[in-house]
């Protein structure tokens, strides 16, 4: 018979059978659950939320608190079930009101209660806190539990950052589980047992993580508090907005709050594709810099070695003269533009236009010498959430705990979980070494030696033909060329065709600047030919975008010639710099959090930034500043808000077609890789072999150092180490001295004295100096245009 | 002197050997260190940690966790009543009450010349022996006040230094796996089919 | 050695078939040549004869009842191992602690060629590469027998590389414990071994067959248990059916404990014997001390509801004694006469479960100390009728709706049968709170008699004629 036969039509029509789905029975009402998903998510979805203090949709569940418990019936009758452990099963009929629920929450909440102290009045937590919030929800709100409570010395550090009070504390294992699966530093834990039990770091071995801020976020009651917004504010008086947080080019999503026009706290928003609700200790309390003492007001000029207060007036004529004056004795490429990638996509576009299109010069740049070449973005086709489900990731980059810490966790979340497996090539050791499947280190210069050996393995051959490479790419020595490691990730890249890539460009908004227009035009110069033309006299005014070469550019020297010889610097800066403190203007700007805007981040996801304060002082944003001074140049940039330049971004750079800052809210819209960037055939110069008595030099950047943002944030500030040099611990019996003593370093540049520490994670033969530390200055012993620097060691 | 000394880090060593995971060696090395210095110090911990691969927070979490490892000083004989149903229910109280007063401390002191820690303790797997106590964990069963004054004396004139050591040894015999007769540790990550079972030869 | 007689207990009389305990009365039991002497390792040769499955089946047949308290067949658990997923672990369950329980640390000290020997066994058997032997910390004799017996097996080519000759090979580890009840619990007992703390894990969704030991499949065995192996292998399985009931099929390992004539452990023959023969008969306890009356006992281990003379004559069988409203447990009898002051005995075992629990459920750290301490002022003449109903309502917390409890004539109650929820992970939470509900419900006036209301006296200190 025929009539059996389906007809097509019907197939078309006849609904596919989801294979994920399980039907389930959730107070009665049928719902359709995920194939298995917890039985806590799926109550969730069905709109019934299961009260929870232990469960972290972020981290392993582990059933402790025990008040998510339910009835659960999955055909043996009900049972006591587990609602954050158990997976739903079909036709599991749920019931998260019933009586016996109802009576276990009780009992839950009155037990945790029983030694709970009752100080919500003057605990931070007081207005947000789950355990007060549950209480009243689903308990009796308070204990019939009339014996003497726990007691324990009230808060104690954990560490520079973090208090813990042990009687708040219901021991849901939170921060504790962070410590160990997220972060990878089990430095808290608990300790003795049943009634006793608490939570506590191994005396002298403090909870010194980079990620300990989080602990603060998850717990559920007030036990961990953070110094910087102690006794701060109280919830009921915060406002809040959603941003991004753009410390580092990862742009972790955050809700930034204030009281009163002040700002007190980021916390971390758990966005699905970049941060899970993560931040690091950096970028969560260096809110402490935007109301800093220090910061810059009012516009300055100069007059003879003073800067003095003037009217924004005064302050853009000025400026305003010093450009027209460098065109007319040096024509427009006189002019040079550094910086721009601390602020936002539209203050980078405004002044991309105002250089490019008013003044007409082809030398701006948003990268300081540190990076790598812009090309490589035209390379970028990597999210982080690639890179964090790729099989093999290739790591040719930066130690990225320092550098880009939550990318760090998502990566090495992908290898613990062991869904990826991590090919490192490094310099020296980094925080994912630990978790690497091979880690090869390499002399700096010969790192495209290094990857072709590797890559001919024959278990790497195998690994990488499984296919779903991602490398990971980035500059990993600021005291070397970016040809070597181009030359590297071109062997790479010919061993893994089908690879995508993920740069590592640092700098918060540095993506979103270099798109929106702030690298060389035709024949323009980059930062290192700026400041060399500048040094040679042919500067007549160089503009500082939120720039500070002589703090951050690799090449002490050259910045020092550059700044000294441009004829007329133009600070636009939040603070007064190394180097803004010798412009003869400085514009007022101002800060994160004081302006609207967008984010461009590392993959090219654009998200929204929110003005949660009034900005400081007479401070302008940069996009602004630079319209006043397009006008003082007598033209019309022809924007007068943020959302016109949004558009204007949004009709102009390629990519950014219909981004707005309603689709940028949330995790954002993801941008294609640029294709205008250039090409990345850089030839690889000789690298000349090292002298069996030296050093090869490796300068790389760590989270704490003297960046404007950590330095004026008394919270994290003191947590930069003074600079040292460090040396495989042979090598240090080689010079001939021992940890802690005083070494002189020699380059072809001049001689800095540094203290030599002990370090096995540094390979035999170089020597690593963190950037931008406290004391001696290792930018001295740099020179930018050698392929690699070594440098002769001896003992003083 | 507090982290192991080089004999025991040897042997510490050995015994982390028997196992897949270092740190499933954490308890008999901390139990080691604890032979060796009568409790158990941070400096020990922290070598210990160091040992089986683990933060000294983790180690520590561990340590506190069990009863028999203390973290101060405690007298050369830890003497502990114990005080559960069955011996209970035969006097253990009185028992207590008694050793107190002879020792001339409460339970949980040590006696000023540092011969004896006094504990109350739970069930010491010998209940129709009760009413029953452990000197260094080692038996002594159907107890009165005279065999207490008896063990007493017997301990202080060191009449029983062949039957108990000080406290923190254990066995005075451990295992010993032969090398050449060892089987070898059976690691979860590269698993092999036991060869005697079918699945090893299809 | 010397006047303190280090294992003592084991009672040998009447002639009842011996399983486990046949070496118990000579000195030297624990010395490999007796062991030889008396057939020892015939077990181990004969299932090395066989195939792997044979001796699995043949376990399986016998119905070995697991003699760490939840009574599951050996051979079936074995069966739970997901098929062809190696390493496997066999972990021993030498924790021996539950109050009232005393004849684990007797198998290891008198006998531990038999241990060994019954571990190789179930490691041919169900195809486990490595067994680790966890010895309860305060067992040193325990540790030097079995660590001698280790060395004398490797010695003479038991334990090792090509065992005998064959293709079975296998390491056996002793490890040491420290001091934790909890730690007997099979999860806390992998997560010590682990090096961590011993924290029962959640089960289900995973059982320790399916993920144990380093996410591997994982046997745990009770040190019983696993002693009555080489027996089976020499005798076969219908030699163990015969002994017993179907249900509860070879010997059992008792110990009696508390207020009768003679305390001991006795190898008693399994599901027959009543609680009425082990007091009171001639080869067992021989009656309540000075004669006086049974008021109430233990049958189970400490976590066990009680049992009163109405109990008396149900055999030593799970299914029933389950069905009375207690269970059997670890073989832990404990034995209270008319002198027993009842709150006392109760708060004795409740401050045991508090003091022992792990801390992890709020249920058992917060509920386990505060029932201790209600109780406390209740024993203590400080306590308040509210408290007694305060003691229920806190164990409602730990175990919602019905308790189990045995019938009482005296007080016409029907008995309430196991199992029980509970809001915890593990038994200990409920194990604090059942002495309570046992002792509540069948003596609740021995606690109201404790409770002195006190009178309200009128404050007279400075009223205006102040003479008294
Ligand atoms: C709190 C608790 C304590 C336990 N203590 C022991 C113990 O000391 N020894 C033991 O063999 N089993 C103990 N058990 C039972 C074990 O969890 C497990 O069921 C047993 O060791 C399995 O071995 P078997 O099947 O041979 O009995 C305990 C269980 C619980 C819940
Ligand atoms: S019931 Fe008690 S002992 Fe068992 S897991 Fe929970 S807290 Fe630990
Ligand atoms: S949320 Fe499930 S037990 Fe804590």
């Amino acid at each position: 018979m025929t009539t059996t036969e389906p007809t097509p039509d019907t197939e078309v029509e006849a609904p596919l059978p989801d294979p994920n789905a399980v039907q389930i029975t959730i107070n009665g009402r049928p719902h359709t659950a995920r194939k298995g998903q917890l039985l806590i998510d799926a109550a969730a979805d069905a709109g019934e939320y299961i009260p929870r203090f232990c469960y972290h949709e972020r981290m392993t569940p582990v059933g402790k608190c025990r008040m998510c418990l339910v009835e659960a019936d999955s055909g043996r009758g009900p049972a006591v079930t587990v609602s954050c452990m158990v997976p739903v099963s079909p036709d599991m009929k749920v019931e998260t009101e019933s009586p016996t629920t109802k009576r276990m929450q009780e009992g839950i909440l009155e037990l945790l209660l029983a030694n709970h102290p009752l100080d919500c009045p003057v605990c931070d937590k007081g207005g947000e806190c789950p355990l007060q919030d549950q209480a009243f929800s689903h308990g009796p709100g308070e204990s019939r539990y009339i014996e003497e409570k726990r007691h324990y010395e009230k808060p104690i550090p954990i560490s520079d950052l973090v208090l813990l009070d042990r009687e708040r504390c219901i021991l849901c294992d939170r921060c504790t589980r962070f410590a160990d699966e997220v972060a990878g530093d089990p430095l808290i834990h608990f300790n003795s047992r049943g009634n006793n039990t608490h939570i506590t770091t191994f005396p002298d071995e403090p909870f010194s993580s980079y990620f300990s801020g989080n602990t603060v976020q998850i717990c559920p009651v007030g036990a961990l508090t953070a110094k910087p917004y102690r006794f701060k504010a109280r919830p009921w008086d915060l406002s809040q907005q959603e941003s991004t947080c753009t410390t580092c080019s990862v742009g972790c999503r955050t809700v930034v709050q204030s009281s009163r026009d002040e700002l007190l706290r980021y916390m971390g928003v758990d966005s699905d594709p970049v941060n899970h609700g993560w931040m690091c200790d950096r970028g969560r309390f260096n809110f402490e810099q935007v109301k800093s003492e220090q910061r810059v007001l009012q516009p300055l000029v100069r007059r003879g070695d003073e800067l003095q207060p003037v009217s924004w007036n005064d302050a853009l004529a000025t400026a305003a003269g010093l450009i027209r004056d460098a065109i007319a004795s040096g024509g427009a490429n006189s002019v040079g533009i550094i910086g721009g990638a601390r602020g936002s996509n539209e203050d980078a576009f405004a002044w991309a236009r105002l250089g490019r299109d008013v003044i007409g010069t082809a030398n701006l740049y948003a990268q300081m010498g540190d990076g790598m070449p812009a090309a490589l973005l035209g390379e970028s086709s990597a999210t982080i959430d690639d890179a964090a489900n790729a099989t093999t990731i290739v790591l040719l980059g930066p130690d990225l705990k320092e550098e880009l810490p939550v990318l760090h966790l998502r990566l090495r979340d992908a290898a613990s979980k062991r869904r990826s497996r991590i090919i490192e090539f490094a310099p020296r050791e980094s925080g994912l070494t630990p978790y690497a499947w091979k880690h090869v280190g390499y002399e700096p210069g010969h790192q495209a030696a290094a990857v072709q050996q590797t890559m001919a393995e024959a278990d790497v051959a195998a690994q990488l033909a499984k296919g779903n490479v991602v490398i990971v790419v980035g500059r990993a020595n600021l005291a070397e060329s970016t040809a070597a490691t181009i030359a590297a990730f071109n062997e790479v890249r010919a061993a893994a065709p089908g690879a995508t890539v993920l740069n590592t460009f640092r700098r918060g908004n540095v993506v979103g600047a270099l798109r929106m227009g702030m690298r060389p035009a035709e024949g323009g110069l980059d930062t290192r030919g700026m400041l060399q033309a500048a040094a040679d006299g042919k500067i007549g005014c160089l503009v500082l975008l939120g720039a500070d070469p002589l703090a951050d550019f690799p090449d002490a020297d050259l910045a020092r010639r550059g700044m000294a010889g441009a004829r007329s610097v133009i600070a636009v800066d939040t603070f007064l710099t190394a180097s803004s403190q010798g412009a003869d203007v400085v514009l007022a700007a101002s800060a994160y959090a004081e302006k609207h805007g967008t984010h461009t981040n590392l993959e090219g996801r654009v998200t929204t930034l929110a003005r949660e304060v009034t900005p400081a002082g007479s401070t302008r944003a940069d996009w602004m500043i630079a319209a006043e001074l397009a006008l003082a140049l007598g033209a019309d940039l022809l924007f007068g808000t943020e959302a016109e330049l949004t558009a204007m971004i949004a009709d102009n750079v390629p990519g950014y077609d219909g981004v707005s800052v309603a689709s940028a809210a949330g995790d954002g819209v993801l941008t294609p890789a640029a294709t205008d960037l250039g090409t990345l055939d850089i030839p690889l110069p000789a690298v000349a072999e090292r002298n069996a008595y030296d050093f090869r030099l490796v300068v790389s950047r760590v989270l704490y150092d003297q960046a404007v943002g950590t330095a004026n944030s008394p919270s994290i500030a003191h947590l930069a180490r003074p600079s040292v040099v460090h040396l495989h611990p042979l090598d240090l019996e080689r010079v001939g001295t021992t940890d802690g003593n005083q070494v002189k370093v020699s380059s072809t540049r001049t001689s800095v004295r540094f203290t030599a520490v002990a370090d096995a994670s540094v390979r035999r033969g170089t020597a690593w100096v963190p950037f931008n530390q406290q004391g001696p200055d290792v930018a001295e012993l740099i020179d930018c245009f050698a392929a690699v620097n070594d440098v002769r060691i001896e003992t003083i | 002197m507090s982290r192991l000394n080089e004999a025991n880090t040897l042997l510490a060593k050995e015994i982390i050997g028997r196992y897949p995971k270092a740190r499933s060696a954490t308890i008999p090395l901390l139990h080691l260190s604890q032979q060796q210095n009568g409790y158990v110090t941070n400096e020990a911990i922290a070598h210990v940690a160091e040992l089986v691969g683990a933060t000294p927070a983790e180690v520590m979490g561990t340590a506190t966790f069990y009863e028999m490892f203390k973290f101060q000083p405690v007298g050369k004989y830890l003497v502990n009543i114990c005080g559960t149903m069955s011996c209970q229910l035969l006097g253990a109280d009185e028992l207590m009450h008694h050793a107190e007063q002879t020792l001339g401390v409460k339970a949980g002191g040590t006696t000023a010349d540092g011969m004896f820690t006094l504990e109350h303790a739970e069930c010491q797997a010998a209940c129709t022996e009760a009413p029953n106590l452990q000197v260094n964990y080692r038996h002594c069963h159907r107890m009165t006040n005279e065999s207490f004054d008896q063990l007493i004396d017997d301990l202080r004139a060191g009449r029983l230094d062949g039957d108990i050591p000080p406290h923190g040894t254990l066995a005075r015999v451990r295992q010993t796996i032969p090398a050449d007769k060892a089987a070898g540790v059976a690691s979860p990550d590269a698993p092999v089919t036991p060869e005697w079972m079918p699945e090893a030869t299809s | 050695m010397s006047s303190y007689p280090w294992a003592a207990g084991f009672i040998d009389d009447g002639d009842r078939p011996k399983i486990v305990t046949s070496r118990f009365s000579l000195d030297d039991g624990y010395t490999i040549e007796r062991y030889h002497a008396t057939g020892g390792y015939e077990g181990l040769k004969a299932a090395l004869r066989r195939t792997p499955a044979e001796v699995h089946e043949e376990v399986k047949n016998a119905t070995v009842l697991g003699r760490g308290g939840a009574g599951f067949p050996a051979g079936t658990k074995w069966g739970l191992m997901p098929p062809g997923k190696f390493p496997r672990y066999l972990v021993v369950n030498g924790d021996e602690s539950e109050p009232g329980t005393y004849k684990d640390r007797l198998l290891m000290e008198r006998d531990p060629h038999q241990l060994i020997e019954g571990c190789l066994i179930a490691a041919y058997a169900a195809g486990l590469s490595q067994v680790f032997l966890y010895i309860r910390g305060e067992m040193p004799l325990a540790h030097e027998r079995v660590g001698m017996a280790l060395n004398e097996a490797y010695a003479a080519g038991y334990i090792g590389r090509n065992i005998l000759g064959t293709k079975f090979s296998v390491d056996i580890v002793l490890h040491w414990g420290a001091g934790a009840y909890v730690v007997g619990e099979e999860t806390a007992l992998i997560e010590s071994l682990e090096g961590k703390r011993g924290e029962p894990r959640l089960k289900p969704p995973f059982f320790p067959a399916a993920i144990g030991l380093y996410g591997q499949p994982t046997i745990v065995n009770n040190v019983e248990t696993l002693s009555n192996l080489p027996w089976i292998a020499v005798n076969g399985a219908a030699a163990y059916t015969a002994i017993g009931t179907a249900t509860s099929p070879g010997t059992r390992m008792v110990a009696v404990s508390g207020h009768v004539n003679r305390p001991g452990v006795y190898e008693i023959v399994n599901g027959t014997t009543t609680f009425r023969d082990l007091f009171y008969g001639e080869e067992f306890c021989q009656g309540i001390r000075n004669g006086n009356e049974l008021k109430a006992f233990v049958p189970g281990g400490g976590s066990a509801p009680w049992f009163t003379p109405d109990q008396l004559d149900l055999p030593f069988e799970g299914r029933l004694v389950g069905a009375a409203g207690s269970m059997l447990g670890s073989g832990a009898i404990m034995v209270m006469d008319h002198t027993t002051d009842i709150p006392k005995a109760a708060l004795t075992l409740t401050h045991f479960y508090a003091a022992e629990s792990c801390g992890q459920c709020t249920p058992c750290r917060e509920g386990g100390t505060w029932l201790e301490r209600v109780l406390q002022r209740v024993v203590d003449g400080r306590g308040s009728k509210a408290d007694l109903d305060q003691l229920l309502e806190i164990g409602e917390s730990i175990c919602p709706g019905n308790f189990p409890h045995a019938a009482s004539s005296k007080l016409g109650i029907e008995a309430t049968p196991f199992p029980y929820k509970m809001t915890t992970i593990c038994f200990v939470g409920p194990s604090a709170y059942a002495p309570v509900h046992s002792a509540l419900t069948l003596f609740r006036e021995e606690f109201e008699a404790k409770i002195v209301e006190r009178k309200h006296i009128p404050v007279s200190v400075g009223a205006p004629d102040d003479h008294h």
